[in-house]
């Protein structure tokens, strides 16, 4: 498949099943939700060394938060229920409850429930208070600024983790200029994230490494510098690979941010260097979900 | 189907236990079935005019201070009082809704579980309080009270929410355990006797015994939560904005962490 001069592969990106979660987070204005949200989504970028991945889904106005003050919403993925609880306290902890003006609400609602503020309470030492207004639970916990306003709980939901495509162009710039067009693209697409910094991985790895500690590295077929060493994916024109790893609370949300940031891409034309786009898969082995890029971009082709 | 209602045929002169005559205990009978329910020896036939037969919408027409234990432990459908009512209305109350369009007696809205009681007259003592020989009174659901309540409001309340658009009297929020109460007017005297926790909400500054202390003014972000969650209910804290609020805290005398909120009309 051609799309205005770029070569779409005939592949499919292989993703897991994960467990989300979503938290709003508020502040006294925008500058300080994000100082927390930032905090909160920091070194969360893949769960192989992370626990979690995580990051800002949007922006909100004071009309859809909770509590009518500014905020984002932040999406949280882990491999199981038990670390995805684990580091959300962790993280409320140690980048909410410490953010000045911050307060954190359940973004999403389920029948399993995974705690916010429910232990946070507990810095309280006594003098925290809860209300109970309508059916949720909220815990005022006494601190230097003022008070921290916590939901008790969010919801957590089967989620999935591990969408991507890769960018194959013929310079580094131009790969990163393609991605930043895609990030732009795909960050209008609700209940998805990319977690890796500024939304792109430059490190793309495969299972398995020659060090019997490392169970992942490099993806050597992809690395340009290696044309000539190994066996690669690469054509002589191809300098540089980005890829965009993409998490989502469901599989039509993963496939329509693949949709709106390889056409993104696209649209740059061939001028923009880059020359093929393709995904990461093992096989079709690992992942239950299987994100077929001809069949994404499938209404697309020119 | 058209609502139950229930009208005298001559004005009573006691009390009447009115507490069988809920959605819960006439559903699926019949007029004449529930025309046989005696009530203090005295079939309901006897005492009151029928129409209708929607079992879970009752209405009492021309009713007076005598009906006692109305919608006791009702967990369904809705009741209206087209008049006053006695003591105990609402009694347990669970998912089910009363309104009353004149004035109650004491002890209104007692160990009541959840839902919607709305009061368009006065009330007497105790609303939301425990019944007798119990140590827990309210533990939740909503009580609207569009006129003034007597003492003791909120007495043991455990939680739930109670606004009061008029005055009240003596002892508010005594021994209250959790919930929040707010009140518009007027408030008597010894307000959160012995409160352990919760919130008194209040636009008026009564006069506060010792042991409540004064922890200064201050923006409160959850209240901008609370008092959205008034606005589904037609009263007058729906209008309320300010998150500006002095915070008492008390009874120390009792180690109580209860919170008086009054808020400020300062911008």
């Amino acid at each position: 498949m051609i799309i205005n001069g770029v070569q779409i592969d005939e592949t499919f990106a292989e993703a897991f099943n994960m467990r989300g979660t979503r938290v709003i987070i508020t502040a006294q204005n925008l500058k300080w939700a994000y100082h927390a949200a930032n905090a909160m989504t920091g070194f969360a970028t893949s769960v192989i060394g992370c626990g979690v991945e995580a990051g800002i889904e949007c922006e909100m106005t004071e009309d859809e938060t909770p509590d009518g003050r500014p905020g984002v919403s932040i999406l949280m993925f882990a491999m199981g229920s038990k670390v995805l609880m684990q580091q959300l306290e962790t993280r409320m902890g140690q980048c909410i409850l410490t953010c000045p003006t911050a307060a954190a609400f359940s973004g999403i609602d389920s029948d399993e429930k995974i705690n916010l503020g429910k232990n946070l309470r507990f810095f309280g030492d006594g003098y925290q208070t809860s209300k109970l207004i309508s059916t949720k639970r909220y815990w005022r916990v006494p601190v230097m600024d003022g008070e921290f306003l916590c939901e008790e709980t969010t919801g957590m939901v089967r989620a999935i983790g591990g969408g991507n495509f890769l960018i194959l162009a013929t310079s580094q710039p131009a790969a990163l200029a393609a991605a930043e067009a895609a990030i732009s693209a795909m960050k209008k697409i609700p209940n998805v994230i990319m977690p890796f910094p500024g939304g792109v991985v430059r490190s793309g790895s495969k299972v398995g490494s020659k060090y019997k500690t490392m169970f992942a590295s490099t993806n050597d077929a992809f690395c340009p510098t290696l044309k000539g060493a190994t066996n690669t994916e690469l054509s002589p024109e191809i300098e540089s690979v980005m890829e965009i790893v993409i998490d989502g609370i469901g599989f039509d949300d993963i496939a329509e941010s693949m949709r709106v940031g390889i056409q993104a891409i696209c649209d740059l034309g061939k001028a923009s260097g880059v020359k093929r786009i393709s995904a990461g898969n093992y096989g079709g082995k690992l992942g239950p979900h299987h994100f077929k890029l001809h069949e994404i971009m499938g209404s697309h082709k020119l | 189907m058209t609502q139950l209602t229930f009208t005298p045929k001559q004005p009573l002169m006691h009390s009447l236990d009115c507490s069988q005559l809920t959605p819960d205990l006439l559903k699926g009978l019949n007029i004449s079935q529930i025309g046989s329910i005696s009530l203090q020896h005295q079939r309901v036939s006897d005492l009151f005019e029928m129409t209708g037969d929607d079992t879970e919408n009752i209405v009492f027409k021309n009713s007076s201070p005598f009906y006692d234990n109305v919608g006791k432990n009702m967990s369904l459908g809705s009741i209206t009082l087209e008049g006053d009512a006695g003591s105990y209305l609402g009694f347990g109350l669970k998912n089910a809704s009363i309104h009353c369009k004149g004035s109650t007696q004491a002890f209104a809205a007692c160990n009541m579980v959840s839902g919607l009681l709305r009061i368009d007259g006065n009330t007497g003592d105790f609303l939301g309080g425990a019944s007798s020989g119990l140590r827990k009174g309210m533990r939740g659901g909503t009580v609207i009270v569009k006129g003034n309540a007597g003492d003791r409001v909120g007495d043991q309340m455990r939680r739930g929410l109670i606004l009061i658009e008029g005055n009240v009297g003596d002892y508010c929020a005594s021994r209250m355990i959790a919930g929040t109460i707010g009140v518009l007017g007027d408030v008597g005297k010894y307000a959160c006797f012995n409160m352990k926790r919760g919130t008194l909400l209040l636009t008026k500054r009564p006069k506060l015994h010792i042991t409540i202390q004064d922890c200064g003014s201050h923006t409160l972000p959850f209240l901008s939560l609370l008092f959205k969650s008034f606005k589904p209910f037609n009263t007058q804290f729906s209008n309320i904005e300010t998150k500006r609020v002095q915070r008492f805290v008390g009874d120390a005398a009792c180690s109580g962490n209860g919170e008086i909120l009054l808020i400020s009309h300062s911008p």
